[in-house]
Formats: structure tokens, sequence, C-alpha cells
């Protein structure tokens, strides 16, 4: 079957489920196509992909220094 | 060795059953794995780290005080970000009613199509890159600068790796509208951050650019 070629609009509406594996296999298909021949997309892809393993590698949020010992110590003053 | 979820949940079960007996060294001991995970919800509802700790701590206590109401058919981290969330929220509107309804919010329609900044061509990033106080601190900013809708749903989804469902769950909204919000939350730190990744932030390195004009 031949795939359906897409615009980089709607390849930018996908993108995010795209990445969470949140599409059809006959849209992640389609898409594939797209990234083939389009740099700019593929770039939006590669940008967004690097933002959520950037965001997501735990060390963004660091806890102020001594969080736990403070929780600890309200835990320990409960009644 | 890292505990599978199955066993995890089963320690937590028994850590919950000590604490409901009386031990409440237990409890501390339940929650600490996910001290970060509750600071992150909290910060990314209030921003400020003063606030984000004191509701940390309250949602902490209101959770050891409500542990008998707990369900197992939930996971015990995704009770836990729930009531940390519900605080946060709870906080912003007594203290600063004018953020929880913010205006950014309502300029910015989930209507229509989103249409990148940049086409800049990022080169892998490398996972140092975030030992730099300075390039955290921009990361942090470019989430803060997202409007509260779109933030939330970033942070419970790629910060603390919660599922699409689980998101929908604790934001209170559906399931397509989590993925709308995501969706725009990452393009637009895309956006944001791009500039600073792009070539600027990793020095030394010669930097290909992918713009064909």
């Amino acid at each position: 079957m031949a795939t359906v070629e897409i615009s980089c609009v709607e390849v930018w509406r996908e993108i995010s489920n795209y990445l969470d594996e949140e599409i059809s296999p006959e849209m992640r298909g389609r898409m594939e196509a797209h990234f083939k021949a389009c740099a700019h997309c593929t770039a939006v892809l590669d940008g967004t992909r690097n933002v959520v393993e950037l965001v997501g590698d735990g060390r963004v949020f660091q806890m102020p220094v001594g969080f736990s010992k403070r929780l600890y110590k309200k835990l320990q003053k409960l009644p | 060795m890292r505990m599978t979820q199955s066993q995890v949940r089963a320690s937590e079960a028994e850590l919950i059953k000590s604490v409901c007996a009386g031990e409440r060294e237990a409890f501390y001991e339940l929650v600490r794995p996910y001290e970060r995970m509750i600071y992150a919800t909290a910060i990314s509802v209030v921003k400020n780290p003063a606030d984000a700790e004191e509701i940390a701590q309250e949602a902490v206590l209101k959770a050891f005080s409500h542990l008998s109401s707990f369900r197992a058919e939930s996971k015990f981290s995704t009770w836990l970000v729930q009531i940390t969330y519900n605080e946060a929220k709870m906080r912003l509107k007594k203290t600063r009613p004018h953020l929880y309804d913010s205006i950014d919010d309502q300029q910015q329609s989930e209507e229509g199509d989103f249409w990148p900044k940049d086409y800049a061509d990022w080169r892998p990033i490398a996972s140092e890159l975030l030992e730099q106080s300075e390039i955290r601190q921009a990361v942090q900013d470019a989430i803060n600068s997202l409007s509260p809708s779109y933030r939330e749903a970033l942070v419970l989804r790629d910060i603390q790796h919660l599922s699409i469902k689980e998101t929908s769950t604790i934001l209170g909204i559906s399931e397509p509208n989590v993925k709308t919000r995501l969706h725009r939350a990452r393009l637009l730190l895309r956006d944001r951050l791009a500039p600073g990744i792009d070539g600027a932030w990793i020095k030394g390195q010669p930097y290909r650019k992918a713009r064909a004009w």
C-alpha cells in the first residue's frame, strides 16, 4: 500500500503523540516517510525529543538543601 | 537491585500497614522515594521554592492523616502527587487568585495549530549539560514561563513520568486534553530553549545549521 503524503502542519500536530507512541501505525508510517524527506520537521522532532529528555532528567528541579531533613522533622512533631 | 512495580507495591502495602498500626517511622520510609516528585509537583504550580517546600510538607502531613483512606487500586505515588497538586492549587487560589485564573491561560487558545518558530537542528544533548547550574536554571525558567495549564501537564508527564491516564486523573481533564496541552508545552519549550542550546551552551563545538534559508 502506498504511503499517503502529509503536510508539515499535520506532522507538527502529531509530534508529541509520535514521541509518546500514541498514534496509529498508519500515521507513524506517514510521518516517518515525511521525516525522511523533510529536514525541518526532522529538526522539530529532534528538538522536541531533546526537550523531553532534558526535562525528564530529574535534575531540573533540585530540592532545596535540607528539604528532607526539615520534612522529617515535621513528621516527628506530629502528635 | 531495582524493585519491580509489583515489588514496590507490595513493600509499600507492608509499610502502609505498619503506619496504620502505629509505627510512625514507617511513614517516612514510605514517602522518602517520592520527595522530589512531591516537590516538583508543588513548584510546578506555585513556582516559588519556599512556597513549594511548605506545600510539600503540608501535603505529606495530609497524606499521613488520611493514609487509612488510601485505596490500593491507585499507585501510592499518584495518590501523593494528587494530594500535593490539590494542596498547591488551593494555596494558589487563596494567596494569589490573580495567578489562579491566569490571563495568559485565557489568551492561549488550545484551538488551532502550533507553528514552530525555529527549525534549528539540535545535536543530541549530552546529559552532563545539566551538571551546569546555569543550564538547569535556563530549563527551569523556560518551564516556569509556560502558562499554568501547560506547565502542570508537562511536569506530571515529562518530569514525573506519569502516564497520560494518571495525568488526566490528577488534573481532572480528559486524556485528549492532556495530549493537547503536553504537545503545546513541549513545542513551546523547544522554541524557548532552542536559541540557548543551539550551540551557545555547548562551547567549542562547531554548530551545524539545518536551515534551508
